[in-house]
């Protein structure tokens, strides 16, 4: 028995979040990448609740342009964790006609996800969406609330949020609104790192150096794949590479690295110069695409 | 775990005053901006014409932000040192700060109130330390800011530091409780680096200041409060009889065998187990989230406390205290609310408005009502006690938000007295 509890404060405060979740609403929902973020999510979830099984599902919106590694990673971990897993397919989206798939250089399902996703909170009626969106990715993320408001079309409004005043959190909602929660808006990508690293969380093989068919452009390095589209003139190379986030293959940027054990990565985060959503294709779209797609729903 | 020290900061100033711009400025020094940031905070400073980085660009977020170049809700930013985690809070400087800056300081142990070096200490810089004295803000760092623009000049210092002292003198702050630096947020002159051209400064930098400082509260008394936030009840068979009571530990330690007694029911028993996921512990430290087990079979539901049994809080239908309006509503004799205590809800109605209260240090006045971003003394009615401390003896047991029965939205907090 170790004789003291000094808590890790950030751990202590989304671990709060959590249990704030369970206890305010009827119906949430953990909301599953496979990123690193999530995973992370998922463990503090397990803490959260311990001895007893974490009291909500998983929703997985699957573009269909995942790296498969992820999604090997996602079963093995609700098998093992004896987790509740909900899938839902952005291509059944597509084919009822309620998105159109995006063509040309810069084709990605990213955006089409937003569709499938409040669709997914209509269908199972969840009025708390857990995330693992951080205030440190994005400007605009730097302002959202742990428990954010959404409206029935999923709409945030960022002028007219909830003041979060000390730990209290006040997810009383109105029908059809529906509440995103992110316990760990506080972390920092290092932070995340950091107690994947004290924790021993396992992460999918992909944030790790491995040698990959990759082809460069706009000064990122992009997945040779048959999802990702290519021109002719885009020559295909073979490097050791991994990646710092996981969403799809589309619009996640790979990082040459060498870096093999999380010991390394996690050295390799703390000297690094370019931020996570840097690797993001979809935010250098333009400097105000976040705050853009965050209006119309997207997570 | 050893975990890295955490300080949360709140910065405070009017409109220009440079708040963002020391923000950006700390996240440069420190190395927190990372290339990409860097780059498009070259490029946008470029396209305006400025033959100087602007810092600000590295925290205005909000698309109407940069069209107006101003700061419109709070923001969070963050970066570390080898030592230290810090979070600020940056909290616009103009109609809606009251709120802005109650909500960034309600977090944090720490407030920087930036002063214009010109202008010195004006009506704004009242209402800023007016509210770190509500909030008992553990630290105050009063940053006298474009230094560089009065030559470095130590009389204005010294004659600023003169002003904000004699407001000191009004309120319950002891004087190493605040730390006067001479700074140019622009320039980075004793920011991260002692300054050259201010020979005569003989302090800490501002980060080295805020590297030293104790995160624990110096003004609560540590007395243990465990509001039970959720019941774990596993219903498995390798846990078939488990109950436990989980939450966040406030103000003291908690110690496997205390006795403690759960209100409201007042019925007493002695903590068996402390734990945190997998792991046992023999004494918990306040800020922890954990769980724990009772000798007794007790029935406990959420919004209960556990005390230890020589240590009660005040239980009362009827509190007074101070609140600030954080809604557009304006707050009146008779209003109904639902009050949030920590995580415990009950009804509330007003009783009466005691007072409006100066946030210039100068008394208080009869109102009618209480707008948004005005500050004042209440008498609320319970629909049931709450267990509660006096804000001044332990944050969290003694504050609470009001919440609107038709919008639901948060339009109050409240410190009780
Ligand atoms: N000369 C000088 N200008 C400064 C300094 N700090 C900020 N400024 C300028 O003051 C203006 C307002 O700064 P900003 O950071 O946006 O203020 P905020 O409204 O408090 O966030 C900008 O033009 C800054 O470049 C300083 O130390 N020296
Ligand atoms: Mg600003």
């Amino acid at each position: 028995m170790s004789n003291l509890l000094i808590p890790n404060p950030k751990e202590a405060e989304s671990i709060h979040i959590l249990r704030e979740v369970a206890a305010q609403f009827e119906k949430p929902v953990l909301l599953f990448s496979g990123g690193k973020d999530s995973i992370t999510l998922v463990r503090l979830a397990q803490k959260a609740f311990y001895p007893a099984r974490i009291p909500f599902p998983l929703l997985h919106i699957d573009t269909g342009h995942n790296f498969p590694e992820t999604i090997q990673f996602r079963d093995q971990l609700v098998a093992e964790l004896g987790l509740e897993l909900i899938v839902r397919n952005v291509q059944d989206s597509i084919d009822q006609g309620k998105v159109t798939e995006e063509r040309g250089r810069y084709a990605s399902r990213n955006t089409l996800q937003t569709t499938t996703l409040l669709d997914a909170i209509e269908e199972f009626k969840f009025d708390a969406c857990i995330g693992g969106a951080r205030r440190d990715e994005e400007k605009a993320r730097a302002k959202e609330r742990v428990f954010s408001v959404r409206d029935d079309f999923g709409q945030w409004d960022e002028k007219n949020q909830r003041p979060e005043l000390f730990d209290m959190l006040n997810g009383k909602i109105h029908q059809g609104q529906n509440v995103r929660v992110f316990p760990i808006s506080n972390w920092t990508e290092l932070d995340v790192w950091e107690y994947i690293k004290t924790e021993n969380i396992e992460i999918p093989s992909i944030y790790f150096a491995h040698k990959r068919e990759v082809f460069f452009r706009d000064g990122l390095i992009w997945t040779a794949n048959e999802h990702v589209y290519r021109e002719n003139s885009e020559e295909v190379f073979e490097k050791m590479v991994r990646f710092r986030t996981v969403g799809d293959m589309t619009c996640t940027a790979a990082v040459l690295s060498e870096a093999e054990t999380l010991d390394a990565v996690v050295a390799e985060i703390r000297d690094s110069t370019i931020s996570e959503r840097g690797a993001r294709i979809d935010d250098k779209r333009s400097e105000a695409a976040m705050e853009k797609r965050k209006k119309v729903g997207y997570f | 775990m050893e975990s890295k020290k955490l300080i949360k900061i709140a910065t405070a100033g009017s409109v220009d005053d440079g708040k963002s711009t020391l923000i950006g400025r700390l996240l440069y020094d420190t190395k927190s901006l990372t290339t990409d940031k860097l780059e498009a905070i070259e490029k946008t400073s470029r396209k305006r014409g400025f033959d100087y980085l602007d810092f600000s660009l590295a925290t205005d977020g909000l698309v109407a932000e940069r069209e107006q170049g101003i700061t419109i809700d709070v923001a969070h930013i963050y970066f570390n040192t080898a030592k230290t985690n810090f979070v600020i809070a940056d909290t616009p400087g103009h109609v809606e700060y009251t709120r802005n800056m109650v909500t960034g300081a309600s977090t944090s142990q720490v407030a920087i109130i930036l002063i214009d070096a010109r202008k010195g200490v004006i009506e704004q810089t009242y209402r800023h330390f007016f509210i770190s004295n509500l909030l008992r803000i553990s630290h105050v760092v009063v940053a006298i800011n474009k230094m560089d623009l009065v030559d470095y000049d130590e009389d204005v210092y010294l004659k600023i530091k003169t002003d904000f002292e004699a407001l000191v003198e009004k309120s319950n702050f002891n004087t190493e409780q605040i730390t006067f630096i001479p700074i140019s947020a622009l320039k980075g002159e004793n920011i991260a680096k002692q300054s050259e051209l201010m020979p005569w400064f003989v302090g800490n930098t501002l980060l080295d200041h805020l590297e030293v400082l104790e995160t624990g509260d110096l003004q609560e008394s540590s007395v243990a409060r465990f509001p039970v936030q959720y019941v774990i009840r596993p219903k498995t068979e390798a846990f078939h009889d488990f109950r436990g009571f989980s939450g966040v530990l406030y103000g003291g330690n908690l110690n496997v065998g205390d006795e403690v007694t759960v209100l409201p029911s007042l019925t007493q028993s002695k903590i068996k187990s402390i734990s945190l996921f997998d792991q046992e512990y023999e004494v918990a430290t306040p800020g922890s989230s954990l769980t724990v087990t009772l000798e007794d079979e007790v029935n406990i539901s959420r919004g209960d406390m556990l005390v230890k049994s020589n240590e009660l809080p005040k239980s009362e239908k009827q509190i007074a205290a101070t609140i600030c309006q954080v809604n557009n509503k304006p707050l009146r004799v008779g209003d109904k609310f639902t009050l949030q205590h920590g995580v415990n809800r009950v009804l509330a109605k007003v009783d009466s408005i005691e007072s409006l209260i100066h946030t210039d240090f100068s008394g208080e006045e009869p109102t009618q009502q209480l707008k948004l971003n005005d500050i004042g003394k209440v008498n609320l009615r319970l629909s049931k006690p709450i267990h509660f401390d006096s804000y001044t003896e332990n944050k969290s047991n003694g504050s609470f938000i009001l919440i609107d029965e038709g919008s639901y939205d948060t339009v109050s907090v409240g410190f009780i007295e």
